[in-house]
């Protein structure tokens, strides 16, 4: 694709203004929102995995689904290490730029192809960490021959560079340990955002599928107000802060200005449940066409050595992402347990009639709940992008695992969020010991099935009442 | 009086969280009788109903039904026993019209099944039976020109008509009523009360619940009063009316409206 | 921007075999939800479970036929799978467990374990699987129609049997929802205590109606595997349901024709808005995938003021509505 002239450039930065500024009316005055004109640096990719263009048309094998992936990894004492936000370039035969793409946290990397053909593939040296390189440096460029439907394949050699400082060594068997502390480090991170999504359930009974793209927001806008192309730049710390607070104002516009007049006209909630599919469908997408398909690192805390803490080895942004959400899960539970807001939600959950009766404002303490989750979503949503990147779909992602831990709990029970997020965290990373890390939702799903056979209203839920 | 039997339960418990909200030693209902279940509003007796037509779970006790040992029985199968309930808030189903209400409660309909469902000569039959039996009770319950609306156009009223003559569609041997008299119109409780007293003629075995003591009165054989999930007194109306622990368990109403709000407080989340 | 072109590319997006198929899978959701009550939010999940049943079938040298029983019965399965632990529990277990399983599900086949283990082709899928359907073809080589509403001779074969069956499947849902057995799913779907107080057995009448709605889905996904002649694992994501959805939803959920006229004017308003969109506005301003995520935001616009505005759609009757008060 020829670099787009500058007036067509400017009428697709309105258009993205146009439809930044419809999301933002949607949003209804939240504050900094919509990462508008977002995308300068690369260019867009396919929407990766959404399958989109699959619907789009009844051909067979639709725009093929040709595309071309890697992992990038390097050897080191304690076995392959990741390489987490190395560029991968792209290009025609002519050396026309197709697309780039950075790695994720995990070293692999896919771009989608627009079809069958021959591509080159180049690795961009200079976005390799300090001390990383290809074992042969002369050789970058990968030539691949792509045919219909072709998934191609190419890989990068890296090495490390003799004089580095030696990683304290991770012996074999702490190979769970690391696994376990990414699984609780996830794991509280699904317990926060889950926190909403159950407490929303217990005020008002719904099942809010929409509730992914509220950590999909804290992400976005977090990347936005932080990094230096889109954005104004501020430091990920505030960007995150700023986040937080946008999104619990979302959480709130949205019970505000959607949800409560709805339930005020008497709609059902299964209507609403199919609303909130609907809602997810729309901020999806706008977040994929103002966002983009690719996913990326924020500017700050993108690659970082290991740590040893306690018998825990890993980067020192998984303990601070795990610390953060941990002593949040300690805060909300005393907000619950010790204000009378908390007692109100939590008997507004319990039964909402005779909260109602008691004299408790149910209106006003669904609204909190909106905001308090939509807060802690987006919480939960910085965080993630912090060691998984940001991506538009991130939330999407995290939902089912939303779900499994709410289901786990106890449906409207917050206690049982943190506890299911917690486990579900843990079950997933550590599954990947035994089973294919692609596979690594599975184990939620049978733990979820298990449990309903066995105990359904959950670990910390109370049967319902009849009659 | 109670010679012939049709209901015996014992020991029955139930437990939710710490409370225990039925907690019935002995009850026996008399068959061909009118039973009423009094007490004050929390007392177990909604509950109570729950246990015994497999709507909700013991955590211990038994009884017995029609000679059949009915604990752990699904809902469905206590109905099919011959023991019918309604419910405290009615359950029309509001979106089907009064006559399909009706239709649907009657047992023997192999269109029911989704195999002969399909071929309409092996039900038609049955269905005009039923639909003619349906007819006929409308009639007797003042329905019958309501029988192509939908039920929810009833009248609070008409409703737990509908529910009641609903229920004897379903041929019970027993018809168990929750609070059929609650949130009627006054007018429309004496005629209510009437067509319960015309079941125990037709020989139908009747526990309803009521927590208005004097409506009771008038028409029960049998008198079970329950409070805080116990059974506190059983006799005839005049004795169980006259009973100074029936008498200090409704003035203790006050009491136990000041429990549930502490409920509220301390549980939750 | 050419109307006409827009026009005929519309109407045979809205008769074309993806219609077919979602229309097909769009009457068991509406027997579920419609008619039951039952959030499937996996539909996705029995699709799946056809186009894989034939796909493996074929693909291990069984036949065509063989394919086909074992498409239907996964389906079964799966719906036994679902049921069992969620149907005796509230209405919105059975949204996230099935949910959660149709993605599970994807992510399985479309793995190289499932490519390994499963025989699923991992994430290329399997090839060629329309065996002898492809030879059953009676209509001559060549393609039908005029300017852009225009079928090669095989898509229009799928199509045919796509519409057929569509057909056949809202006809047996018709006679099964005026008999008593619809009857009690209608009880079921607005109160199943009071149902189970008149001696019906929930549980099963809900299994039958997960069950024999599984099966369409099924069919609608064998539909879509036909026309592409191929399984795709990336096809089966959860937007399918919900698209699914917006089709019974648009007809009128808990009409018998809903899901046919629903599925047409869907995928007519869809290819109509997406093909004006990208005759008029540049593709400098509107990628070719900010137009497939467009689509999606349409998608979820109509089913919100759906809801919000017309929730019986075009067909239903707003006093059996589900979706109110
Ligand atoms: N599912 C339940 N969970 C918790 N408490 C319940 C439940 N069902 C009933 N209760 C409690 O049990 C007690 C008895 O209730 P109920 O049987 O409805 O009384 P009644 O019908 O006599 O008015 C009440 O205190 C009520 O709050
Ligand atoms: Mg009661």
């Amino acid at each position: 694709m020829l670099p787009p002239m500058p007036a067509a450039r400017a009428a697709r930065l309105l258009l993205r203004l146009v439809l930044a500024f419809s999301f933002t009316v949607v949003v209804a005055a939240v504050g900094p929102t919509a990462p508008a004109g977002a995308q300068t640096t690369t260019t867009s990719t396919n929407p990766g995995t959404t399958g989109s263009t699959v619907l789009a048309d009844d051909q067979p094998a639709p725009s093929g689904g040709e595309l071309v992936r890697g992992t990038l990894t390097f050897a080191d004492e304690s076995g392959r290490v990741p390489v987490d936000g190395a560029v991968v370039i792209v290009s025609t035969e002519d050396g026309t730029e197709v697309t780039r793409v950075t790695s994720g946290a995990d070293g692999k990397w896919e771009v989608p192809l627009p079809g069958p053909g021959t591509y080159q593939v180049t690795i961009d040296v200079e976005s390799l960490p300090a001390g990383v390189g290809p074992e042969d440096p002369a050789n970058i460029v990968r030539t691949i021959e792509v045919a219909t439907g072709q998934k191609a394949g190419a890989g990068f050699p890296l090495a490390k560079a003799g004089a580095e400082v030696s990683s304290p060594t991770a012996p074999e068997g702490n190979k769970f340990l690391k696994l376990l502390g990414q699984g609780i480090a996830l794991g509280s991170i699904i317990a926060m955002a889950t926190i909403g999504l159950s407490l929303i359930y217990g005020t008002t009974g719904l099942i809010n599928f929409a509730h992914g793209e509220l950590v999909t927001f804290g992400a976005l806008v977090a990347w936005w107000l932080s990094t230096g192309t889109g954005g104004p730049g501020l430091s990920l710390v505030l960007a995150g802060l700023l986040a937080v607070v946008a999104g619990a104002a979302f959480g709130g516009a949205q019970e505000k200005y959607l949800f409560a007049p709805l339930r005020k006209r008497r709609t059902s909630n299964v209507a609403l449940i199919v609303v909130t599919i609907g809602w997810a469908l729309v901020l999806r997408h706008l977040y994929l066409i103002i966002f983009g398909g690719s996913s990326r690192p924020y500017d700050e805390y993108v690659l970082q050595r290991e740590i040893d803490v306690g018998p825990f080895t890993l980067a020192p942004k998984s303990f601070w992402t795990t610390g953060i959400s941990l002593l949040v899960l300690v805060l909300v539970g005393l907000m619950l347990q010790r204000t009378r807001l908390g007692t109100a939600m939590r008997a507004v959950a319990d039964n909402r009639d005779l909260a109602a009766s008691s004299g408790i404002d149910v209106r006003r303490v669904i609204l909190l709940t909106w905001v308090l989750g939509g807060g802690l979503a987006a919480l939960g949503g910085v965080l993630l992008g912090l060691t998984n990147r940001v991506s538009w779909s991130m939330g999407a992602l995290l939902l089912l695992q939303m779900f499994a831990a709410m289901v786990l709990g106890g449906l409207g029970s917050a206690y049982g969020a943190m506890v299911g997020g917690l486990v579900i965290g843990i079950v997933t990373t550590t599954s990947t010991e035994l089973i294919p890390a692609e596979l690594d939702l599975v184990p939620s799903l049978f733990v979820l099935i298990l449990l309903l056979l066995v105990r359904p209203q959950g670990l910390l839920g109370r049967a319902e009442r009849v009659g | 009086m109670a010679d012939d039997v049709i209901l015996v339960a014992d020991g029955v418990q139930r437990v939710f969280g710490g409370l225990t909200a039925v907690d019935v030693d002995h009850v026996e209902v008399p068959r061909g009788r009118i039973t009423a279940l009094i007490g004050p509003n929390g007392a177990g007796k909604t509950t109570l109903f729950n246990l015994l037509t497999g709507f909700d779970k013991p955590t211990e006790g038994s009884w017995s039904f029609d000679g059949h040992q009915l604990a752990g029985v699904p809902a469905h199968k206590v109905a099919r026993y011959g023991m019918v309930r309604t419910f405290q808030l009615t359950k029309a189903l509001s979106k089907m019209s009064v006559l399909d209400n009706m239709r649907l409660a009657a047992p023997d309909q192999s269109g029911e099944r989704i195999l002969t469902s399909l071929v309409p000569g092996t039900w038609r039959a049955r269905e005009r039976a039923v639909t003619e039996e349906a007819e006929a009770l409308l009639e007797r319950f003042n329905l019958a020109h309501m029988r192509d609306d939908y039920a929810g156009t009833l009248s609070g009223g008409q409703r737990k008509l509908l529910e009641m003559a609903r229920a004897l569609m379903a041929k019970p041997k027993m018809l168990m009523l929750d609070e059929p008299m609650a949130g009627v119109n006054p007018a429309l409780v004496q005629s209510l009360l009437e067509h319960i007293k015309q079941l125990r003629t037709d020989g139908m075995t009747v526990l309803f619940v009521e927590h208005d003591m004097d409506v009771v009165m008038g028409i029960s054989d049998q008198v079970v009063c329950m409070a805080e999930g116990q059974v506190i007194s059983v006799g005839t109306p005049h004795h169980v009316g006259s009973d100074p622990k029936v008498i200090e368990a409704y003035l203790g109403l006050r009491r136990a409206v000041e429990f549930e709000e502490g409920y509220v407080e301390g549980h939750g989340g | 921007m050419d109307v006409v072109e827009t026009l005929t590319e519309s109407m045979r997006q809205a008769v074309g075999p993806q219609a077919a198929a979602f229309a097909i899978a769009a009457v068991g959701i509406n027997l579920q939800f419609g008619y039951t009550g039952l959030l499937n939010f996996g539909q996705v999940a029995f699709l799946l479970a056809g186009a894989y049943g034939l796909g493996i079938t074929v693909d291990a040298g069984g036949s065509f036929w063989l394919g086909l029983v074992v498409a239907i019965t996964s389906a079964v399965l799966l719906a036994f799978l679902l049921g069992v632990p969620t149907l005796r529990l509230r209405a919105d277990y059975l949204a996230i467990v099935t949910v959660a399983t149709g993605e599970i599900l994807r992510l399985v086949v479309g793995s190289a374990w499932g490519g390994d283990n499963l025989g699923t082709g991992g994430p290329q899928g399997v090839k060629e699987v329309t065996g002898v359907f492809r030879d059953l073809n009676p209509i001559p080589d060549g393609s039908y129609g005029f300017s852009s509403f225009r079928f090669e001779s095989q898509t229009l074969w799928v199509t045919l049997v796509g519409w057929t069956l569509a057909l056949a499947a809202t006809l047996l849902v018709r006679q099964l929802v005026r008999s008593p057995w619809g009857r009690v799913l209608r009880s079921i779907r607005e109160d199943e205590d009071a149902a189970r107080s008149l001696g019906k057995n929930v549980f099963a009448y809900k299994m039958q109606s997960l069950a024999l709605g599984g099966v369409m889905g099924a069919i609608g996904g064998i539909i879509i595997t036909l026309n592409f002649t191929s399984v795709i694992p990336d096809y089966f994501i959860p937007t399918v349901t919900f698209f699914a959805y917006a089709v019974v939803i648009l007809g009128g959920a808990g009409s018998v024709w809903g899901p046919l006229v629903g599925s047409v004017i869907f995928w007519f308003v869809i290819q109509f808005s997406e093909s004006s969109l990208d005759a008029t506005v540049p593709e400098d301003i509107l990628s070719s995938q900010d137009l497939a995520a467009l689509r999606f935001v349409l998608v979820g616009v109509l089913l919100m003021a759906l809801m919000v505005f017309r929730p019986q759609g075009l067909l239903g009757k707003k006093e059996e509505l589900l979706a109110d008060g």
